[in-house]
């Protein structure tokens, strides 16, 4: 498989928040200013990428080889709560800057479904784990750019004159709404 | 009763024992559905070749074909009425699709044509490139169907590209994923015809 | 608050997906259908029961600490029972809804009644809380399917109620699943206030 176009395909033409979903508790909720948008992409990317090694990980030497496939979904789980409980950690103590900027969207992230998504579907595509690593960072990639795109959006509605009833959730939606026909621009790329 | 305290001792042993009986009860949900599932799938498939084929009795064993070194084998399942062979089930596939990946199984008769095809798995736009088991299988319009056809006779390629096949409406990259695959059945079947020595 | 406000709260008042705005990856994601919407609902119905009875049931045996991990452990428990039962016996809804399956444990609506209100009340009233919410929830998810199915591909739960000659595509498509969300949480809105 090329890597070229993985990248391609996960960043635009399958891009995970606007065409398949994962995600949308974020893309909604942090939404608001760029500056918050960008830092849930950094800590989101971060999670991820370690996520998808470790769990690749234990797929391959502990479920496949012992035969447990159907503990998968628990397992992955658990790592990524543990992972994210973990990065926190050593994070507070090895960077605090860095902590600063990424520490409150943390506790968010192991209920964000595009993690325990992107791991999962690397065991299903039967990526190696070079190939996973790209897969998950494109992905990520592609989580940026959805959020940090829509963010800019929505801190121009906010100047807008919105009809009373479209205040708030629906008028956001329907900006997503009008966001995703524009990727879907890119379908046929690859 | 009174909550436990969270102390070392008490935490360890709560997440130890409720990870004990989930995976206890996976691992009993898991041996009592394992049958069923491994059934529903094979179910899937087989009623996928029932519909490709004409009516055969059974299906002798099924093997793996590559056609050039390098590239993904195909599972072939060849169809039986008593010792004659009915023909083919080839499953094939293509990643060049509108949306990536699309998985077929092809039906190809003793004569060597295609007697039908079913549409297993793609993503394509619905409503454009979704068409693709109608369009193709259309016996109304001879320029659009194939079956009864083959690669040999026929150019497997879209009007555009110089063959005989017209393209879905607005869908030709669907209809080029699709001729492809269907292409790579037949070289498939082509190799891996199995002769009266290798079934005995 | 009685059993009958209990329950019938996640409907309109308290709805997850139009009110609180949770689940949304499933909402939008599998909601090309009105019958892969009550799939959907009624699969995470029953893991938000279940795991609403089990977290009630052994609430007070778990240190506060590790609550989170135990929940989400009992919760993965059962979504992985649904994955298994589904695909054994429901096999074509098992690949029509895929991923999203497995993922209904990050779905924050379970882990959320489980923390708010299993975690905290008995029973019985977790049990009807549950019950409630899920409904609720699938009845979004199909009331979002139906209209993008009947929009875009002329039909309702799969019988074709007008040729396919006159839909629009773009209902069945991610863009439609954004748009059709925005209306119906603007009329839900008129509806909850009048």
């Amino acid at each position: 498989m090329n890597y070229l176009v993985i990248v391609i395909a996960a960043v635009l033409v399958n891009n995970i928040v606007l065409m398949q979903f994962l995600g949308i508790c974020p893309f909604l909720g942090v939404s608001k200013k760029v500056s918050t948008a960008t830092g849930m992409t950094g800590a989101v990317a971060f999670v991820m990428v370690l996520a998808t090694i470790v769990t690749y990980l234990i797929q391959k030497y502990i479920l496949d080889s012992l035969g447990l496939q159907f503990l998968q979904t628990i397992a992955f789980i658990l790592v990524i709560a543990s992972l994210v409980q973990l990065v926190e950690i050593i994070l507070k103590k090895a960077s605090p800057s860095l902590y600063q900027a990424l520490g409150i969207f943390l506790p968010l992230i192991t209920t964000n479904c595009a993690i325990l998504g992107v791991a999962i579907l690397t065991i299903q595509y039967e990526y190696n784990l070079l190939e996973g690593v790209v897969f998950a960072i494109s992905h990520a990639i592609g989580f940026g750019l959805a959020l940090i795109l829509f963010s800019g959006m929505r801190e121009h509605l906010d100047l807008m004159d919105v009809p009373k009833g479209m205040k708030g959730t629906p008028i956001a939606l329907l900006a997503a709404g009008i966001l995703a026909m524009a990727f879907m621009g890119f379908s046929g790329l690859v | 009763m009174a909550k436990k305290e969270s102390s070392f001792i008490n935490m360890v042993v709560t997440l130890f024992v409720v990870t004990l009986v989930a995976a206890g009860a996976l691992g009993f949900v898991n041996d009592m559905t394992k049958e069923a599932i491994e059934a529903a799938k094979l179910k899937a498939k087989l009623s996928a070749i029932e519909s490709v084929l004409p009516e055969f009795q059974e299906i002798k064993g099924e093997y793996k074909v590559a056609t050039k070194p390098g590239q993904d084998s195909l599972e072939v399942y060849p169809a039986y009425n008593g010792n004659d062979l009915v023909g083919l089930a080839v499953k094939t596939f293509t990643n060049s699709g509108f949306s990536g990946y699309i998985a077929i199984m092809a039906g190809i008769g003793a004569d060597g044509n295609f007697t039908g095809f079913e549409v297993l798995e793609h993503a394509e736009t619905p409503g454009l490139g979704s068409k693709m088991d109608v369009w193709f299988s259309n016996i109304d319009k001879p320029k659009q169907n194939i079956i009864g056809k083959n690669p040999t006779s026929t150019k497997f390629l879209v009007t555009k590209d110089g063959g005989d096949i017209d393209a879905i409406t607005a869908s030709t990259i669907t209809s080029r994923a699709f001729l492809e695959a269907l292409t790579q059945a037949y070289e498939t079947y082509e190799a891996g015809m199995p002769t009266e020595n290798s079934m005995n | 608050m009685n059993q009958i406000q209990n329950f019938t709260k996640g409907f309109i008042k308290e709805n997850p997906v139009f009110v609180l705005l949770l689940g949304m990856c499933p909402t939008l994601g599998v909601t090309s259908s009105a019958i892969n919407g009550l799939g959907m609902g009624l699969a995470t119905t029953f893991v938000l029961v279940m795991s609403n009875i089990v977290v009630s049931l052994v609430k007070s045996q778990i240190p506060d600490k590790v609550r989170i991990p135990s929940f989400i452990v009992v919760i993965a428990t059962f979504v992985t029972i649904v994955q298994m039962v589904m695909e054994a016996y429901l096999p074509s809804l098992f690949k029509s809804l895929g991923l999203f399956i497995p993922l209904i444990v990050v779905n924050c609506l379970v882990l959320g009644r489980a923390e708010a209100f299993a975690s905290k009340n008995n029973l019985g009233a977790s049990i009807v809380d549950g019950l409630g919410m899920g409904l609720g929830f699938s009845f979004a998810l199909t009331l979002l399917g139906a209209v993008r199915e009947l929009f875009g591909s002329g039909k309702l739960f799969d019988v074709t109620i007008y040729p396919e000659d006159y839909v629009s595509l773009l209902f069945v498509l991610p863009p439609g699943a954004f748009i059709v969300l925005a209306y119906l949480i603007l009329v839900i809105n008129k509806v909850k206030k009048a």
